[in-house]
């Protein structure tokens, strides 16, 4: 390997003006040509705080104080511009909806090549070489809206690639893809990185999800400082995940729930290097250690949904003949690629739109005649961006619009604002700004906005989408806890660890049909569901596999309910 | 929906006229839309019109793309009809030099002829403006329109900003769809039964988490501009940039002609812009 580092931290520090705090203190890090990195980190940890120095956005964009140094090709950032810097380092950002510039997927291609005075027709040929290595070249006439999540996301690479840089930094290229196109977004960067030897730095926090091809090292981020830096075997065997908040690949957790001593001897980074011989034993005992969980839901059905049939412009079909019936206090999600028809049923049943055929009935009620208004009382809808349905500056006055709305006495009001704060943990808050809170607290806000107006079902489109593991579980554990407060829960989502932990029931949609309804575990272990509706399989049923153990499926509901057994504890 | 969507944005048919480069649409557009500005000749302007109509046709253009703009356009122009009367009920008959009553209205309103003459010209020469228009956004492609805006010597920034709220006006439009549904689902009255006072309450109910989801979006893409090196020289060159080509020329001659063949009927046979056939 090259001696001379491509990228140089040394002592590096900066504060942003506007924080007290600085965001990185006393970096050390040295990056060698052709290494592939990944940072991980939680939120707040500076991990794209790190990534924007390294892209020059600050302090192009984002003014603050440096200390110590950068030096990137052995040139001192400070001495370069963020123009300069990105004929080095081709940054992708996470939203590649939002940084998507052109108009088509050619024009977005070429951005860079316009900047450049590039002509006309040196530009055209250029587009079409880079879009070939990442397979894009049959589409570069086509829209943003016409393109999947991950043809997008091929797109903004293609963007930074033909500027020929030497070092491609991913920021949480994971984010907004769905399983099995977060895979493929993870092979084709190991792949192009093979091609062109290109330094490669991805920063997120899915570790499991990134460690599906080889990492040379992953540097670990808490606090603004580097807690780590080791290959993935060490890293997977160590403390460091835990202290830091940062989910532990699956499989691990599963060897260490068998008893197995998780050491870098067994070489458990990836689920292809893991050694089993010696766990294999461990893993069959424990599997079998564990009791069945035999709880059923017996209780009435609270939501039908009856051959639901529904096509916006009467030609192309969204959903077709939709049967769900769904029980009182149940806790479901509802998966499926983009596209698939799941935000238009959520639609369906807050009334946006009404369905071309069938009946959706609320406690044996067909609410075909209930308006929008009326259905919020018993169905309420959450977005996923809490941005867009907060609309008061102030928290209480947040939560208290629906009820204003419905002309409740103030005092009434009061009450029931008081009690529903105090339900979602934010009592403490109540005379606060909006403004001042996290993002995790202003989806509580937005959760709370709608549970005041006590609705028996909840439906949540992707709760938890990019947040870390912290923010995660407290997101989902206070969703159990309204869970077990009688209000039915549906989750429409991409994550397979919040389908496996937290739903024991999961509706599939693929191509407007219902394809699967049944245990997660079964769903995250058939081929067939999984690769219809663009889900990834559970790296618990690779283990069961590769461990030998026959019911893969078995396997990962006892997964499934000893975990639950450990938290009921 | 998705027609809805599409309203007021380009939709990629090939036609001869989508064909034409964005820098002839531009000229044409600037050359016919002078013309019936600059005559106050109601058979120039309804020929221009008749021609721009027939072009709407070739361009496939479907009068349910434009129904909403042509009833925001027509209340508007009956509204300026109706004011411009009564502020200049004489108007006419100051610019005809005759007076031809029809009927007396009330006060000191009379119609005259000269006056409805005189209106209804007026009511067409804007009117003949919309095809024109319509032809021009409907098939441009926004970022060809961006170019060819920067090569009549407009800064280049300026013309990527006018690409680049086109290029984004539909995620607005769906961020304010899903908006405004979460509100309603919260009991906002969007409907007509509520009050002014109140629905325009309620449109800042919309519009706060309007705003502050879209300053995150254009956080985003101004960074992802500056990564990849926007406004860093003083020119650029452009992906979608075509070549003029003999129907270019064509089209821009056709346009020239007939702004100079309007102001040639206004100096040699109306000797003046408006036409007065009452002498």
């Amino acid at each position: 390997m090259d001696k001379q580092p491509i990228i140089d931290f040394q002592h590096f520090s900066f504060k942003y003006f506007c924080q007290a705090e600085p965001t990185l203190h006393d970096i050390n890090l040295k990056i060698y040509p052709g290494e592939k990195i990944l940072i991980v980190g939680p939120s707040g940890s500076g991990k794209s705080t790190l990534g924007y120095c390294v892209n020059g956005l600050i302090p192009f964009s984002y003014a603050g104080d440096i200390k110590g140094t950068l030096t990137i090709n052995g040139v001192d950032t400070r001495q370069q511009n963020i123009f300069e810097l990105s004929k080095t380092v081709g940054t992708v950002l996470q939203d590649s909806d939002g940084q998507f510039v052109g108009l088509t997927a050619g024009e977005d291609i070429a951005f860079a090549l316009e900047n450049d005075n590039v002509p006309h027709t040196v530009m055209h040929e250029r587009v079409k070489k880079v879009a070939k290595m990442v397979d894009m070249q049959n589409l570069l006439a086509s829209s943003p809206f016409e393109l999947s999540g991950g043809q997008k996301q091929r797109t903004s690479l293609a963007g930074v690639m033909i500027d020929d840089v030497d070092i491609l930094l991913f920021d949480e290229p994971l984010a907004n893809l769905d399983p099995a196109t977060g895979k493929t977004a993870i092979e084709i960067i190991d792949d192009i990185r093979k091609i062109s030897k290109k330094t490669v730095i991805i920063i997120e926090h899915r570790l499991e999800d990134v460690l599906h091809r080889d990492i040379n090292r992953v540097i670990v981020l808490n606090d603004g400082r580097i807690i780590a830096d080791m290959d993935a075997h060490e890293l997977v065997s160590s403390h460091v995940l835990k202290e830091c908040g940062i989910r532990e690949p699956l499989y691990v957790t599963a060897l260490k729930y068998a008893g197995v001593k998780v050491t870098s001897d067994i070489c458990p980074g990836y689920i292809t290097t893991l050694k089993t011989e010696l766990s294999r034993d461990a893993l069959i005992a424990w599997h079998r250690s564990i009791p069945a969980d035999n709880r059923h839901n017996r209780k009435p059905s609270i939501l039908k949904i009856e051959d639901v049939s529904f096509s916006y412009d009467g030609i192309r079909t969204v959903l077709e003949d939709i049967n769900i019936d769904i029980r009182e206090g149940e806790m479901v999600s509802l998966v499926g690629k983009n596209g698939a028809g799941k935000s238009t049923l959520s639609k369906l049943l807050s009334g946006f739109e009404k369905e071309d055929r069938g009946r959706i009935f609320y406690k044996g009620k067909d609410i075909k005649d209930k308006t929008i208004k009326e259905r919020a009382e018993i169905i309420g809808a959450v977005l996923q961006n809490p941005n867009q349905m907060i609309s008061k500056p102030m928290i209480y006055d947040e939560v208290a619009l629906g009820l204003r709305f419905r002309n409740i006495p103030e005092d009434q009001i009061e009450v029931r604002v008081e009690k529903v704060l105090k339900v979602c943990g934010l009592a403490p808050f109540t005379d606060w700004p909006i403004s001042a809170l996290s993002y995790g607290q202003k989806k509580r806000v937005t959760i709370a906005s709608i549970l005041v107006l006590n609705p028996n079902i909840l439906v949540l489109d992707e709760p938890t989408a990019g947040q870390d593991f912290r923010h995660y579980t407290e997101i989902m554990e206070f969703l159990v806890e309204i869970n077990k407060m009688g209000v039915t829960i549906i989750l429409i989502t991409h994550d397979m660890h919040l389908m496996l932990e937290y739903t024991p029931r999961a509706i599939v949609l693929a191509g407007g049909r219902i394809i699967a309804d049944t245990a997660a575990s079964v769903v995250l272990t058939d081929a067939r569901i999984i690769k219809q509706a663009n889900l990834k399989e559970t790296s618990l049923y690779n283990l069961a596999q590769i461990a030998g153990i026959p019911d893969g499926t078995h396997f990962v509901q006892g997964f499934i309910d000893y975990e639950r057994n450990l938290k009921n504890r | 929906m998705n027609t809805k969507m599409k309203l007021f944005s380009y939709n990629s048919v090939d036609t001869p006229i989508h064909r034409l480069s964005g820098l002839t649409k531009l000229l044409c557009f600037l050359f016919l839309t002078f013309a019936v500005m600059y005559s106050y000749d109601i058979r120039v302007i309804l020929l221009v019109m008749a021609f721009s109509i027939a072009i709407l046709i070739i361009s496939k253009i479907k009068f349910s793309q434009i129904r909403l703009m042509v009833i925001y356009v027509l209340i508007f122009l009956v509204t300026n009809t109706v004011i411009t009367f009564f502020f200049s009920p004489e108007m006419g008959v100051e610019i005809y030099g005759t007076r031809h009553e029809i009927a007396h209205l009330f006060g000191n309103y009379t119609l005259t002829s000269e006056q409805l003459f005189y209106q209804i010209t007026k009511f067409f020469k804007y009117a003949s403006v919309i095809p024109l228009g319509m032809i021009f956004l409907l098939t441009t492609n926004p970022s060809e329109f961006a170019s060819s805006l920067n090569r009549t010597g407009i800064n280049y920034k300026a013309a990527f900003a006018v690409a680049l709220t086109l290029r984004y006006f539909p995620d607005i439009q769906r961020d304010y769809r899903d908006i405004s549904q979460a509100q309603q689902a919260r009991g906002l009255d969007l409907s007509r039964k509520a009050r002014f006072r109140d629905r325009f309450k309620s449109a800042l109910m919309i519009i706060i988490p309007l705003i502050f989801s879209s300053l995150d979006r254009i956080e985003l893409i101004s960074n992802a501009m500056d990564l990849r090196g926007f406004a860093k020289e003083k020119t650029r060159t452009w992906y979608t940039s075509k070549k003029l080509l003999r129907q270019d020329y064509s089209a821009l001659t056709i346009s020239a002609l007939i702004f100079i063949a309007t102001v040639c009927v206004t100096i040699f046979i109306n000797k003046s812009r408006f036409y007065n056939p009452f002498i």
